[in-house]
């Protein structure tokens, strides 16, 4: 298992620079693709759909899984139910390139995610923070992503969840050996992970963003803030102009750190998702807190 | 690095060496060239193709990668400077950049090498694997392959080189100064076949071998 922990971390290493796009039928995959974008989520509908309509959200329908998958060439991800290991060996058994076993669907388990270790198909999970982010690498994620507030097309919560990963793992680089137990503790992480984060400074997997990223400004952000890539969810379908949008994100995303590039792609692309200001969501309503 | 740098001033300019920079696992492959004691520059736009020693196409999603170069009008410059001999390796999206043909794909990239690939040959992460094999003109033994969502080489012209061979599949070729691998070296923390396309295809002087250039894995 040794060899597929690797493998499947390696694949992650090729999406980065990319951007990740949530989609919910074969139109939008392709639209997705020929944006530029280095991965698809499938599902059956975008978080924005979800906060609106409510009710339980579980994993897609494998059909509609597999026709995005003879739709398109880039890797192919879907969700399963924070915990849900049968809907996991499901995706699995339909071939998914990736799992993300996501706070944006209806968690099954209110204690206790998937063991990923157990599975050959490679997990992306969310994070708010490093104690967070390194207990799904311990259950074998090999990708992160900041959880952000998915479905609000606010950013807010994408930069607080960044910057506190950032700043946890600062904080370990600059500790020394002897005070990375109590640290393991405070965080809640396994402690050789904690280690390996104060020798290297650096999360063990590559992480993207994700939850609220609506424009290319935002998507540049998100790079500028150290992410590996970034994951937009309901910011793309949920816009005027989504084969417009998406291409302007891919472009944000690699030309980060070049305000005229940034300038030039986010003129006139039509209406943004109209949002909804994540600080002003009920506690109950925010997706970000389920995971533990 | 004192040893690197002495050795770089007694060959001349330390030479630089580009990495597309655009999408994908570019980042692998700077710290490779950097532990060879080479310079580096992330390749983004046609100005930064100038005074480079060599150019590294690195893995990723061809299709961004691809979408990308039109869009920022590199694909021409680059294309331009690759066939007037810019000593190119393509690692894997990289060797779908380089190809002439993609026999499961309409979409051509450079198209330069006289080479056809296969996308996705394997199929999906699940098939994703890592094997290792002799390659032809490095010593030391097999090498490490790694392959993700890895392309297949199906053709290969009468100009073009097969270099190793895994799987009954050739993985690795040359065509002049150009080089396709369907595996990933900048994965593999074994700096062998960086060290040998900079030397000998691109006819770059690097230091000499020092702590960077074994398995570091």
């Amino acid at each position: 298992m040794e060899d597929r922990k690797q493998i499947n971390r390696d694949l992650a290493k090729m999406l980065k620079g990319g951007v990740i796009m949530d989609v919910v039928n074969v139109e939008q995959a392709r639209i997705a693709e020929a944006a530029g974008a280095c991965a698809v989520m499938a599902l059956e509908r975008v978080p924005a759909d979800i906060r609106r309509e409510g009710g339980v959200a579980r994993m897609s329908d494998p059909k509609m899984i597999k026709e995005i998958k003879a739709a398109v060439s880039i890797p192919v991800m879907a969700k399963v139910r924070i915990g849900h290991f049968v809907e996991a060996r499901i995706l699995e058994a339909i071939g998914v390139d990736y799992i993300d076993e996501s706070e944006v669907l209806t968690p099954a388990d209110d204690q206790f995610h998937v063991d990923k270790k157990a599975f050959r198909v490679p997990f992306v999970c969310g994070a708010r923070d490093l104690g967070e982010a390194l207990r799904r690498v311990g259950e074998g994620a090999t990708m992160l992503r900041t959880k952000g507030e998915a479905g609000t097309g606010d950013v807010v919560e994408a930069v607080r969840h960044l910057r506190m990963v950032n700043a946890q793992t600062r904080r370990l680089a600059g500790l020394p050996e002897d005070e990375l137990m109590s640290a393991a503790k405070e965080l809640g992480a396994p402690y050789d992970l904690v280690l390996e984060v104060a020798k290297t400074g650096k999360l063990p997997v590559v992480n993207f963003a994700a939850g609220g990223v609506a424009t290319p400004a935002d998507a540049a952000l998100m790079m500028a803030l150290g992410a590996d890539g970034v994951f937009v969810g309901s910011g793309i379908f949920k816009s005027g102009d989504p084969a417009r949008r998406a291409a302007a994100i891919v472009k944000a995303v690699t030309f980060w750190n070049d305000p005229k590039v940034l300038a030039e792609i986010s003129e006139d692309l039509g209406e943004a998702m109209s949002g909804v200001s994540a600080r002003s969501l009920p506690e109950s309503e925010l997706l970000a807190k389920r995971g533990w | 690095m004192v040893g690197a740098a002495t050795g770089a001033l007694a060959a001349g300019p330390r030479p630089v060496v580009g990495v597309l920079a655009l999408q994908g696992s570019f980042a692998e492959h700077v710290e490779a060239l950097a532990a060879l004691g080479v310079g580096t520059r992330l390749v983004r736009r046609p100005a930064d193709l100038e005074g480079l020693g060599a150019i590294i196409l690195p893995g990723g999603e061809s299709t961004a990668m691809g979408r990308l170069l039109s869009d920022f009008a590199l694909l021409e410059p680059l294309r331009a400077a690759v066939a007037g001999g810019l000593p190119a390796w393509g690692t894997c999206a990289g060797a779908i950049l380089l190809a002439r043909s993609i026999s499961n794909d309409s979409r051509r990239h450079l198209a330069l090498m006289d080479l056809e690939v296969e996308r996705n040959a394997y199929g999906a992460q699940l098939e994703s694997f890592r094997a290792a094999a002799p390659i032809a003109g490095l010593e030391g033994g097999d090498f490490p392959l790694v392959f993700i969502r890895a392309p297949a080489f199906v053709g290969l012209g009468p100009g073009v080189e097969p270099l190793a061979s895994s799987g009954g599949k050739v993985v690795a070729c040359r065509q002049g100064t150009m080089v396709a691998t369907a595996f990933h070296p900048e994965l593999s923390g074994d700096r062998r076949f960086h060290r040998w396309f900079l030397e000998q295809v691109a006819g770059l002087s690097l230091p000499a071998a020092g702590s960077g250039d074994g398995q570091a894995a």
